[in-house]
């Protein structure tokens, strides 16, 4: 029998897709555009018996996150990009103590309070800074919904495989968007936990020490480089990305991610329909950035153009890969202003104009 | 008749002990420990009354104490 | 013929670390008592320990059972993580300094007991920063000279002391209360006491034990000085007692209504 497909709103799926992925314990605070995952979990949860907690912050509930996964169960938060900035600590701290847990941020409008509608701007503090000290972090980017509930058992996945907090990045689109979704029915991966989580100290084993200080130097050296192997392993193995309309080589290769990718995606087809080659290149794993695919991309193309709806912070892991071989552009809407089919097709039109009379 | 043990090298000579006993029977030793500390020591050990107040006030934990226990008699 | 038995060693619960304390601190003797209640009442394998930034950061280094290091004050928010994903017959704890609960945590502090978390949270209040040197803590007592305070505490310029044992009992739920002190012999053998009835406690409910401490390096004074200091300036400032327990209800703890249920018409469209 196939699996039934609903018609779900972004957010409530997302809760929903973490609790068949086998979180039942969420702890978060109320902030826009971002509520109805809260407040989803807090009627579901105790259907399933598990455990909902409104924190006093989004500070409170990073840690308490920390304290959760660092005792071996699966365990989420969700918030908006403000709200998220207060968890950079505890996300350092999960990192340097191994503790997986899974952090969704629906980003909005900032620097600051900013506004409540959409925005990509903090792909650069969830891929480069998401906590001060040397760290990575895996960071998944869904574009659907659909996407976003596949993503959410991933998430867990990841993070349980490696111990590390991952997160998720949507936008207010995503979060409110009421699209068909269809829920796996396979049941969730179950990871052995003993070796380390704070569960009570039975005598056939040492104690569990969650922790990240290690004030002697050397330790420390070779604690760093020991996370390191592991995010080099991550990167080897977890880079995800999609193609569209890339086979025949397009002049112009627009990146985009998230909910731009989608506009994007019918930019492109308005272009070919005027008999413009250009085609997308959607990130799908912000970290680790899909280098390995982007590469060929590069060689084939002649231009790449950045949109996000940011000032541009995607685009500059795009320039890295790209390591000035091609001119890469960007066009973008800030303060939650979502692009326009129609002025997507506009910015690329005028690039491939300037490129053909240069 | 062993009363008291001092773990000397986990002493760091912070002499509340000698204030806890009201026997003064405690005193820093002349000699150092491993961390360069002069560590307590105990004369007259049979003065001891074994009332642990020591090991109470001790943040080190360097003290163990035993107590003397009647013999059973026979019936 | 004579024997002889123990009648005092170190816990078993403590491991076989040598305590980077400094001397006479009585963390170690916090440390001890919170080891000995959980041997005596046998709950070495279903205790998770939570310890904090500051002095007894390293704590994990010195109790034998599992624990987590948690961010600067965020230990009580750490410690729900752990109380509310466990199985209910564990016992969690936290061991938190001055800073870390009244100052950086505030908001933790007050929202775990307030939500009344199963848990215990033992207060090692010594009135200064020890860890960073010295400076000035919220529990700094009026004129008290530190590293951030050289003229001594003003509190023209930053307020009194703040008391948390009777901040915490305004709020209605929490199960147990107290203040203790760890400046004598008959004190710390009062203070166990303390703790072993908050741990006995938690899981009806929040229970917190304030222990008055010294810092002699702190302070600049000597261990003996310094017992004998917190005795004449931080008692009568934080006095010493149990301010609530099953039976000893402040008003507070009543909600000021009884029975008091919300009527529920609030979503139905008035």
């Amino acid at each position: 029998m196939a699996p039934k497909r609903m018609l779900m709103k972004g957010s409530e799926a997302i809760a929903e897709a973490a609790i068949r992925a086998g979180c039942h314990h969420f702890f978060g605070y109320p902030i826009t555009p971002q509520n109805e995952i809260p407040e989803y979990m807090s009627r579901r949860l105790p259907e399933v018996g598990g455990v909902f907690l409104q924190a006093e912050s989004e500070l409170a509930a990073a840690n308490m996150l920390y304290g959760a996964g660092g005792a071996g169960v699966r365990v989420m938060t969700s918030s908006s990009s403000p709200g998220v900035a207060l968890m950079a600590e505890a996300v350092s701290y999960m990192v340097g103590a191994e503790v997986p847990a899974v952090i969704v941020n629906i980003m909005r409008g900032g620097p600051g309070l900013g506004d409540i509608a959409p925005s990509q701007g903090d792909w650069g503090m969830m891929t480069k800074g998401f906590g001060h000290g040397d760290l990575h972090l895996p960071v998944l980017a869904p574009s659907t919904v659909q996407e976003a509930v596949d993503m959410m058992g991933l998430a867990f996945d990841l993070a349980d495989q490696y111990r590390t907090p991952a997160v998720l990045i949507g936008d207010g689109v995503i979060g409110q968007m009421m699209e068909p979704v269809v829920f796996s029915d396979k049941p969730p991966k179950v990871f052995e936990k003993s070796g380390w989580a704070t569960t009570g100290k039975l005598p056939n084993r040492r104690r569990n020490i969650i922790n990240s200080l290690h004030l002697d130097p050397e330790v420390m050296e070779q604690h760093v480089l020991r996370l390191f192997e592991k995010f080099r392993r991550i990167e080897e193995q977890e880079q995800r990305h999609e193609s569209y309309r890339l086979d025949d080589h397009p002049e112009l290769v627009i990146c985009a991610y998230g909910t731009t990718a989608r506009i994007a995606r019918s930019a492109v087809d308005e272009l070919r329909k005027a008999g413009h080659k250009v085609g997308l290149f959607r990130p799908i794993s912000a970290w680790p950035f899909p280098t390995r695919a982007l590469e060929p991309v590069v060689e084939h193309t002649k231009v790449l153009f950045g949109v996000e709806m940011s000032m541009g912070q995607m685009v500059e892991d795009v320039r890295q890969v790209v390591r000035g071989r091609r001119p890469v552009r960007f066009s973008g809407r800030v303060g939650g202003v979502v692009p326009s089919v129609e002025e997507i097709v506009g910015w690329v039109k005028t690039e491939l104009t300037a490129e053909a009379a240069a | 008749m062993r009363r008291l043990e001092i773990d000397r090298d986990r002493c760091k000579a912070c002499e509340l002990c000698i204030e806890a006993c009201n026997r003064n029977l405690l005193a820093l030793d002349e000699g150092l420990n491993a961390k360069g500390y002069h560590p307590i020591a105990i004369h007259d050990e049979q003065e001891c009354t074994s009332c642990t107040l020591c090991g109470v006030v001790c943040p080190d934990g360097c003290f163990t104490v035993w107590k003397e226990q009647k013999a059973e008699k026979s019936r | 013929m004579a024997t002889e038995k123990i009648v005092f060693a170190r816990s078993k619960v403590l491991t076989d670390n040598y305590l980077s304390y400094c001397p006479g601190c009585t963390h170690g003797v916090a440390h001890r008592l919170i080891a000995e209640v959980i041997d005596e009442l046998g709950i070495t394998e279903r205790t998770v320990g939570v310890c904090p930034v500051g002095c007894s950061v390293l704590a994990y280094e010195y109790f034998d059972i599992d624990v987590q290091q948690a961010a600067h004050g965020r230990a009580p928010a750490v410690a729900t993580g752990i109380r509310r994903v466990l199985p209910a017959d564990r016992y969690v704890f936290t061991y938190q300094g001055d800073g870390d609960l009244a100052s950086i945590g505030t908001a933790e502090i007050i929202h775990a007991a307030n939500r009344n978390e199963k848990m215990t949270v033992v207060f090692i209040n010594n009135a200064i920063y020890g860890m960073t040197g010295g400076q000035m803590a919220p529990t700094t007592l009026p004129g008290m000279r530190t590293t951030t305070s050289p003229y001594g505490r003003d509190t023209a310029l930053c307020g009194h002391p703040i008391r948390m044992a009777e901040m915490l009992n305004t709020l209605v739920d929490p199960v147990f209360i107290a203040r203790g002190s760890l400046s004598s012999a008959k004190h710390i053998l009062r203070a166990k006491k303390l703790i072993k009835q908050a741990f006995e406690l938690q899981h009806d409910g929040f229970t917190f034990v304030e222990l008055l401490s010294t810092c002699p390096t702190g302070w600049g004074q000597t261990p003996s000085n310094s017992l004998k200091w917190l005795e004449r300036n931080m008692i009568p400032f934080f006095p010493l007692e149990v301010l609530r327990e099953p039976g000893k209800l402040p008003p507070a703890a009543k909600a000021y209504a009884p029975d008091l249920k919300v009527a529920d018409d609030t979503k139905k469209g008035n």
